[in-house]
């Protein structure tokens, strides 16, 4: 990198043993939402420096940074899948972050398997809900902050609840806003 | 409101500053970072904020004497405490302090979005707040004068009118009404208000003291005038002479009065030399000058020249839709007077205000107000913060009284009420009470006695 092919794609970065049918699925999703072609990239070790030993959780702002110093400045968006529990310096977990109007999102499947909540294994909830969270970071790189629209992909969830209330796609005065921005 | 709320984050760690910025402008909100209380401090200063996220632990200043900093710009201004070694004591001083809320470090997202959203929803309902209340003031309030009533409607529009104009005015109505005040508002509001306004209330000189306040006199012009002195009419030049209470102005004065109005010059007592002045003289009184002209006490001529333009203002008790305007009008005034934080009246206080008939006028409703809000020990006036006369425990002046309406009165419970509102109107001045029952002083206090009335404990 940076390869010609890549510039105005979206690409997709699989942290550790980030399963690659789901990265492969994200990436689907991001060209069905965003109209632009996207990559998935080799896998890469997640960083320890981005690991907060007080709170037993990593940092999605440090990862941030992380992928913005490994991808060189292209006109690409990267959106980083990790699996790890995520959290920032304020909040205490995230489902996910990106930079506002920026280039980078990371989005962590940790808190939206079913497990989590103590219900059996889906991947079709899963994946569903997985779709949502890269969207919505992926809104934010393009410039569009949350909305109060409750069935919005810009919706801010704090809870998984809130994330299964919402859809995968934008609402009209969101939509007419991504198609402005991208 | 702005379309997007503005918050301010103070924060001595500059990962919490960026971190709490990025989430916030994700949000929706504008939000912007400082490092220090000072820095905050000036920030408020100099910007509008809808809500100051402050970090409790910080070098220099710590959140809570920001937030004490900042309260004193803007008392109105919500402050969210943030900390990551919460302790009961620090967020139990936090709330005693004026905080909306004190949230712990790392947040639940669901917590902070909530708090945010409620000191959102808050300030706005606080700014709608504000708007009314300048809206209301804007409607119904002409300098101090306050009234929607269809009647102070029309005398507003009146005053308006008048203070453009050069005109003498004659203001007619009972005690209390607020004469005074409308003739400062006329002056106020005037080409002349630049120059001085002076009052002088006619009734309470003799009419000897009376002319040399109005006129001035010469050194000698009587025993005791050891130098001269100028009167009222001089040092109101080019500016507005207000005469209280011209109805109890004796022929004499009446003449001189004539004179200036007429000639625009007088004489001082003991003078020869005629001084011409430039003063607008606005009038007084609570007597009826017709009926006084009628009866000879009172000269038509004088009166035709004081009544160019004449403003009636009417009793409290015929507009009882201004009563609860009035009363807030004064509690903020007097709330503000004592340093106390006094919001509003109990709706039984202000249905006794309501009810009360106010034989008093404005004067007595302002004093009964004043007198609650320095007793008031909470932000909410309640009807034990009211006076008995107007609570109905010592003398049920009321409109609708059951027993006014049901039952015929002792002509002693007559005439003891009857006393005790005169004495209440006039604040326990037995003189003048006196003189408004028709009675000689020793006579009122028999009556005092006979009826067993004491004067109320302030």
């Amino acid at each position: 990198m940076p390869d010609s092919a890549l510039v105005d794609s979206i690409l997709v970065l699989p942290f550790g043993d980030f399963p690659e049918a789901v990265s492969y699925f994200v990436a689907g999703k991001v060209e069905e939402r965003f109209g632009r072609a996207a990559h998935v990239l080799e896998p890469v070790a997640l960083p320890e420096e981005t690991f907060v030993p007080a709170r037993s959780q990593y940092s999605s702002t440090l990862l941030l940074r992380y992928i913005l110093a490994r991808i060189p400045k292209t006109e690409s968006s990267v959106i980083g899948l990790t699996d790890v529990d995520l959290c920032t310096p304020v909040l205490a977990f995230v489902f996910g972050q990106a930079q506002l109007g920026g280039r980078a999102a990371v989005v962590s499947t940790h808190r939206l398997h079913q497990e989590y909540y103590g219900l059996p294994h889906n991947d079709a909830v899963l994946l569903e809900r997985l779709g949502k969270e890269v969207v919505h970071e992926l809104g934010h790189t393009c410039g569009m902050v949350h909305c109060q629209e409750r069935r919005c992909v810009m919706y801010f969830s704090n809870s998984i609840r809130e994330v299964d209330a919402k859809q995968d796609t934008f609402c009209p005065p969101c939509a007419r806003l991504a198609s402005a921005t991208l | 409101m702005r379309s997007k709320p503005r918050i301010l984050i103070v924060d001595d760690e500059l990962i919490i500053r960026e971190s709490l910025t990025d989430w916030l402008m994700e949000s929706g909100y504008e939000a912007q970072a400082v490092e220090d209380g000072q820095k905050a401090v000036e920030q408020v200063k100099q910007a509008e904020w809808d809500l100051l996220l402050v970090d409790l632990k910080m070098q220099g200043m710590n959140g809570i004497e920001v937030m004490q900093r900042v309260k004193q710009i803007n008392k109105d201004l919500p402050v969210v405490i943030i900390t990551g070694y919460p302790t009961v004591d620090t967020a139990v001083q936090a709330m005693k302090e004026g905080a909306y809320d004190y949230i712990v470090k790392p947040f639940n997202p669901e917590e902070i979005d909530l708090v945010i959203r409620n000191v959102v929803a808050h300030q706005k309902l606080v700014k709608e707040n504000v708007y009314l209340r300048q809206e209301l003031k804007r409607r119904y309030q002409f300098r101090d004068i306050v009234g929607k009533s269809r009647k102070m409607q029309e005398l507003l529009v009146l005053l308006k009118t008048v203070a453009k104009s050069n005109s003498t005015v004659l203001i007619q109505g009972e005690s209390g009404t607020g004469k005074e005040l409308i003739a400062r508002a006329i002056h106020d509001t005037s080409p002349r208000h630049k120059g001085p306004f002076v009052a002088v209330s006619c009734a309470a000189l003799p009419e000897t003291l009376l002319e040399s306040e109005l006129f001035g006199h010469v050194k000698g012009a009587f025993t005791g005038a050891v130098s001269a002195r100028k009167g009222k009419f001089e040092l109101a030049d080019t500016g507005t002479l207000f005469l209280d209470e011209v109805g109890d102005t004796s022929p004499k004065t009446q003449a001189g009065l004539l004179r200036v109005l007429e000639e625009r010059e007088f004489t001082r007592i003991g003078g020869s030399e005629a001084t011409k002045v430039d003063v607008r003289v606005i009038s007084a009184t609570n007597k009826d000058l017709e009926q006084l002209v009628s009866r000879g006490q009172f000269r038509d001529d004088l009166l035709y020249r004081l009544n160019v333009v004449t403003i009636t203002v009417p009793p409290l008790r015929e507009r009882p839709e201004d009563i609860p305007l009035l009363a807030e009008h004064f509690l903020t005034k007097y709330s503000i007077e004592n340093k106390k934080d006094i919001e509003s009246f109990a709706a039984e206080a202000l249905d006794l205000l309501m009810r009360y008939e106010w034989p008093g006028n404005v004067r007595e409703l302002e004093n009964v107000v004043e007198r609650a809000v320095v007793v008031a020990m909470t932000s909410v006036i309640a009807p034990a913060e009211l006076p008995d006369i107007v609570t109905g425990e010592s003398a049920p002046v009321k409109r609708a009284a059951p027993e006014a309406e049901g039952h015929e009165l002792p002509l002693r419970e007559v005439e003891k009420r009857h006393i005790m509102r005169v004495l209440h109107a006039v604040s326990w001045n037995v003189k003048e009470a006196a003189t408004k029952l028709g009675i000689d002083r020793t006579t009122l206090y028999n009556r005092l006695k006979k009826h067993g009335i004491q004067r109320p404990k302030p």
